[in-house]
């Protein structure tokens, strides 16, 4: 790595904590912005030819507090703003040091997470401000990964923005009876970006890896200030175990591969063991949830050598605590499935059938019911159940393995 | 910081109210209020008379028009507010959820815009 692309990563890497440290005490988003970017490009120029400072975070605070109080005093020039006054006075006054382990920096941080999943923002302004303020994503780059012209995206953010300074949206970690909702958005934001990546087709494969690793990146951070949080835990891991089946859940040519055919050598196995590593340890933590519980499913999968060693048990026994906490219609259906590998097929057509009417509309419930009334030998019904998802599935590799299905129980069906 | 709650709710919603549940609400009204004049964030607030004494005025090309009723036809209509003075969003969103109207419509959250 030259010099320059050295202190691109490493001005990449503090952004977000830079900028969290920042709005502490400059409440305005993009004067604090542009006092970083000021600062940021001040690096570019220096760090190459004097080398990277011991504390490159403390570097770019005080570099960037500097520029926005510049700012402040040209502003205050001209108008004799209170508020922007007693800002600078707060600004000038000492900056606590910017070392990576410090207390202060770490709040600052969680403050911008907090603020960036406020509730009173829209769901899709919320992800776009994470990925912008906290992961450092330009807004072309969301734009793209997201499939929204940059010109909405970058509106998207203005909006946001000028929102949290005018309704004044906080910019504080919630108070404790509130902390588990917010957090639990908070997480949300951060599955939402995962998911984006991980199951859409559309749009730049290699940009929705990006967002997986964006996603994952977040999860790190989040686990760094909520060390204590079962479900904070608990999405990482589940992060980390889905998307490292990732290289084996398509072929070559783009189709789509089961988990039960999948080539588990093609799993990546560092990635695996940290991520069983990070879900028994989320196990122990206070509060485990829906994430903590879909990881510890997806742990035992991954702990199969071979599809047939999967212990179906436990997962069931998995299921039934996430159904618990989650009665959601879908988690319903995937304990169906995994009680019809405990019991056999027609078990598990019993526990669906009684999910037909929440998820009629629902291609995945059509395409598993169709599994195993092909396992019963029911091959009418079958190719019926195949034949609802296939007309309701929105998305090219799945309607082409719900055809290779279709074909493959035509050919086994008598006449 | 100082906010406006909006408190919209559907007039024709509740026909089947009883005089003395009424009572109850605006009791319940009444101390809210109270409480919030006795913390401080109280600014102002009024309820206002039903839509149908509504008048809405428009001046085009220099004359006033008026027509009959809200600007909006909606299934919740403005019935009353409070101006608060709140320390964040946080703090004025769980003052509006405290409005009674809140349990039967809804509550409109609104910065007052500051010039300066």
């Amino acid at each position: 790595m030259d010099a320059r692309s050295e202190v691109q990563a490493v001005v990449r890497e503090h952004r977000g904590w830079v900028l969290a440290r920042l709005l502490r005490s400059v409440r305005d988003i993009d004067l604090a912005e542009d006092a970083l970017q000021l600062a940021l490009e001040a690096a570019l120029v220096q760090w190459p030819r004097a080398g990277v400072p011991d504390h490159p975070r403390a570097w770019l605070v005080s570099a960037a507090k500097n520029r926005a109080i510049d700012e402040l005093r040209r502003r205050t020039l001209h108008a004799e703003k209170e508020e922007e006054v007693a800002w600078l006075a707060e600004l000038t006054g000492p900056v606590p040091g910017g070392a990576p382990d410090d207390a202060p920096i770490r709040d600052d941080m969680l403050r911008l997470v907090f603020t960036c999943c406020h509730p009173s923002l829209a769901e899709p302004s919320q992800v776009a401000l994470t990925l912008h303020t906290i992961a450092g994503l330009e807004t072309d780059e969301i734009a793209r990964a997201f499939l929204v012209p940059p010109a909405t995206m970058a509106q998207r953010l203005v909006r946001a923005k000028q929102k949290i300074q005018a309704a004044r949206v906080p910019y504080a970690v919630p108070e404790a009876n509130e902390l588990p909702a917010r957090r639990h958005a908070a997480l949300g934001v951060v599955y939402l970006v995962f998911n984006e990546g991980y199951s859409a087709t559309r749009g730049d494969a290699l940009l929705r890896r990006d967002l997986c690793r964006v996603a994952i990146g977040l999860g790190r951070e989040l686990v760094a200030l909520m060390p204590d949080a079962a479900e904070v835990a608990g999405l990482l891991a589940l992060m980390l175990l889905t998307d490292a089946r990732s290289a084996a859940r398509r072929t070559d040519a783009g189709e789509l591969v089961l988990l039960e055919d999948q080539d588990r050598s093609a799993w990546d196995a560092a990635q695996l063991e940290e991520g069983i590593a990070r879900t028994r340890h989320a196990l122990t933590l206070q509060g485990v949830g829906p994430y903590a519980l879909q990881a510890a499913i997806a742990a035992v999968h991954s702990e199969a050598t071979r599809a047939e060693d999967t212990d179906w048990r436990q997962i069931v026994a998995l299921y039934d605590e996430l159904l618990r906490r989650a009665p959601t219609p879908v988690v319903a259906l995937n304990r169906a499935v995994a009680v019809a590998m405990v019991d056999g097929p027609a078990r598990g057509l019993v526990e669906m059938s009684a999910l037909g009417s929440a998820l009629d509309g629902y291609h995945l419930f059509h395409s598993a019911r169709g599994a195993l009334l092909e396992r019963t030998g029911d091959h009418a019904a079958s190719l019926d159940a195949y034949g609802r998802a296939l007309a309701l599935c929105q998305n090219e590799p799945e309607q082409r393995f719900l055809q290779r299905r279709i074909e493959r129980v035509r050919a086994r069906a008598p006449g | 910081m100082q906010y406006l709650l909006l408190i919209y709710e559907s007039e024709a919603g509740r026909p089947d109210v009883k005089p003395e549940e009424m009572n109850a609400i605006i009791a319940e009204y009444g101390a809210f209020t109270a409480s919030i004049k006795a913390s401080g964030n109280y600014l102002g607030g009024e309820a206002l008379a039903p839509v149908s004494t509504a008048t809405t005025v428009r001046v085009r090309d220099g004359k006033p028009t008026m027509t009959d009723g809200p600007f909006a036809e909606t299934k919740e209509q403005l019935g009353g507010y409070y101006l608060v003075e709140a320390k964040d969003l946080d703090e004025a969103v769980a003052i509006a959820a405290r409005i009674p109207g809140a349990r039967f419509g809804s509550v409109e959250v609104r910065p007052l815009m500051k010039f300066d």
